[in-house]
């Protein structure tokens, strides 16, 4: 029977499937970080039982930590307590930790990726709902639960119902300036902030074939913020490509078997989808959030909507609630909403390329007066990366400050966090009440838009940017 | 786990649609190493005027006097969406909720209910439009048995719906990851059977 990418994984990583019971399926790798997992080892520690597989398990320092030292005790004591518990934990478990000051410390999700750690046709989980950014390569991977990191901590397995399937087919050249973070939130546009609880979702298409794999990671990264699962897209050349020679992927013949069976890992032509969404590239214009969730977007050359705009009574009242959340008129022009921060970081746009475009647009500009920017790249080998090119120097120039790798801005765990009444053109992935900080206000936009926003002080197409690709 | 048979309690309605678990409880209160202690910040920012949490907001629904002692909460489509903390739960465990009832949930947000014995019901809109009119008129007690598998009110009745896996997990208050080690033979059989590079 022709199978979808989905199920093919799914049924090679079933262990079992009891009648009466939840199917269990394996989990190939595990990736840990400070905030969602001491609680599961306590509990483990208190049933006196080990780590399954401590070789599947790798623990980082991201959510909590200082993006201006790398001391554990910069960010607070009860920061430094959750730190300080995860370094405890990983010793007494054996599980490899890369920590504060270790050379492949970063964002869990940067982290992953560069190291190889990451590969198609893996389960990968993570107590992080951004976890699908590794289904980039062809992996299955989603967040879970503490309960649920507990549970692989100890078994290696996980209990899941299947979930349904949605093809997210995505076609044409995209128009210059449009990048993958407007790809994504366009998708979430159109298919609501929860419109796909419950699926899991392929992106296929000619468009999502031409994506780096950094641009793919974007893609994936999002899928949380329209409900599904996980987001998978089927490893190629592309992939591959990526992956030759990282520290930890495959060698020798080891990796010529590893290839074998990676091009087998894609939807067969005739395979079933239980929905199919079509979008066609060449209609996208560079996305911003106007609202409090990352459903409510629109185009830069649009305006702020109206609640009268929506048919549905309960996106009508969301409207009304964001609106004054976010002290916005409807009619207001996006270009006309004036900011007075940026952040350029997170799991979804702290990458080397989403670093380099963000200097390429603010190189010999300077930071509007009102605002302030900050870079944090996404791990210390980008960090290393961008200033071995020298894009350190150039945010520096502009007035942006250039951080340590973290989770930083994104959820502002840590003391990087706006106060009330701030208005923040930021390249991550929620843009919750008060997330970035109590009564704050989060645009959601690509790096290039940041960056171009950070110099104009307000919303700007990109594309009447010099500098700009 | 803690079993759940039969829960009767009043109802708090909470008439929001997505409903994130970053307004459930905040980031800053995440910083503990244990399971407890995150009732206190439960809705935080809606709860509280101040970043202390020492001023109640008056118009915020939990903090009326009609709803004291609540056990049921009642919500719009897509409750707890957004991040993966499982404190969001605990945090509604722990402030007294048994049950949380919603049209649509998100979907890890539904699964760490599950596994720490808060009982997620999914119900059709209309029912949840009936619920939220009865709930805002009046206090309403609404009792849920997973014996029967309904949640009642006078002679309404309305089906709960759960895997079989689920309801039994919930009943019997099951140890989840000691349930698994009973299949730890045929998980390490798995584990050695997979190729080199995966």
């Amino acid at each position: 029977m022709p199978s979808t990418l989905y199920e093919k994984l799914w049924q090679r990583h079933l262990v079992e499937d009891k009648s009466g019971e939840t199917p269990l399926i394996f989990v190939d790798r595990h990736l840990v970080h400070e905030v969602t997992s001491p609680q599961a080892f306590a509990n483990l520690k208190f049933h006196g039982r080990k780590v399954y597989s401590p070789e599947r398990t790798i623990a980082t320092m991201d959510h909590n930590i200082s993006t201006r030292s790398a001391d554990i005790n910069a960010a607070g004591e009860n920061a430094a307590n959750q730190l300080k518990t995860l370094d405890k934990n990983c010793q007494e478990f054996g599980v490899r930790l890369y920590g504060m000051g270790h050379k492949n410390q970063g964002i869990v999700h940067v982290m992953g990726p560069e190291l190889g750690l990451t590969l198609p046709g893996q389960v990968i989980v993570c107590g992080d709902s951004h976890t699908a950014t590794h289904g980039a390569f062809g992996s299955l991977a989603f967040g879970i639960g503490t309960s649920e990191v507990e549970h692989v901590l100890a078994t290696q397995t996980l209990r899941q119902n299947k979930a349904k399937t949605m093809k997210i087919d995505i076609q044409g050249s995209r128009p210059l300036g449009v990048s993958a973070k407007d790809i994504i939130l366009a998708v979430i546009g159109k298919v609501g902030h929860a419109g796909a609880t419950g699926y899991v979702v392929e992106y296929t298409g000619a468009t999502i074939a031409e994506l780096t794999m950094e641009e793919r990671m974007t893609v994936c990264n999002m899928s949380i913020e329209f409900g599904a699962k996980a987001g998978i897209i089927a490893p190629d050349h592309t992939t591959f490509e990526y992956l030759k020679g990282k520290e930890f992927a495959p060698r020798g013949d080891t990796w010529l078997q590893a290839l074998n069976d990676w091009q087998t890992l894609h939807s067969d032509d005739d395979a079933t989808f239980d929905t199919v969404v079509t979008i066609d590239a060449q209609e996208i214009k560079p996305q911003v959030t106007w609202g409090t969730n990352p459903g409510q977007v629109t185009a830069i050359n649009s305006v702020v909507p109206s609640p009268d705009d929506f048919s549905d009574a309960v996106e009508r009242d969301s409207c009304v609630n964001a609106l004054q959340y976010m002290d916005l008129t409807p009619g207001t022009k996006i270009t006309d909403i004036h900011i007075n921060n940026v952040f350029i970081g997170s799991c979804t746009n702290s990458r080397i390329e989403d670093l380099r475009i963000a200097a390429a647009v603010v190189k010999g500009k300077t930071v509007s007066p009102q605002v302030t920017a900050i870079v944090v790249p996404g791990s210390y080998r980008v960090k290393q990366q961008a200033e071995s090119e020298g894009l350190d120097e150039v945010f520096k120039q502009a007035g942006f400050e250039w951080r340590l790798p973290g989770c930083s801005m994104c959820l502002g765990m840590n003391d990087d966090k706006l106060i009330a009444g701030d208005r923040c053109a930021s390249t991550s992935n929620r843009n919750f009440e008060g997330r970035q900080g109590r009564g704050s206000r989060t645009h959601l936009v690509s790096p290039a838009m940041a960056a171009a926003a950070a110099i104009a002080g307000h919303f700007v197409d990109v594309n009447q940017f010099a500098g700009a690709k | 786990m803690e079993k759940f048979i039969e829960h009767t309690g009043l109802v708090v309605p909470l008439d929001r649609a997505n409903v994130d678990t970053d307004q459930i409880i905040p980031k800053q209160f995440l910083q503990k190493t244990t399971r407890t202690g995150f009732a206190q910040h439960l809705f935080h920012d809606w709860r509280f005027l101040d970043d202390d949490g020492l001023q109640p907001n008056p118009d915020f629904i939990l903090n009326q006097a009609a709803y004291k002692g609540a056990s049921i909460l009642l919500a719009r489509e897509n409750f707890g969406c957004g991040s993966s903390r499982e404190h969001a739960p605990w945090a509604i465990q722990e402030f007294g909720f048994k049950v949380v009832i919603a049209p649509s949930f998100a979907d890890i947000f539904y699964g760490n209910c599950i596994n720490i014995g808060v009982l997620p019901i999914v119900l059709e809109e209309q029912a949840i439009n009936e619920l939220f009119t009865h709930a805002l008129q009046k206090p309403l007690e609404l009792t849920a048995n997973l014996e029967t598998m309904t949640l009642t009110y006078g002679d309404k009745s309305y089906p709960i719906e759960l895997t079989q896996f689920q309801q039994y997990c919930l009943k019997n208050g099951i140890d989840s990851v000691g349930w698994t080690l009973q299949s730890q033979a045929r998980i390490d059989e798995f584990s050695a059977s997979l190729p080199a590079w995966q």
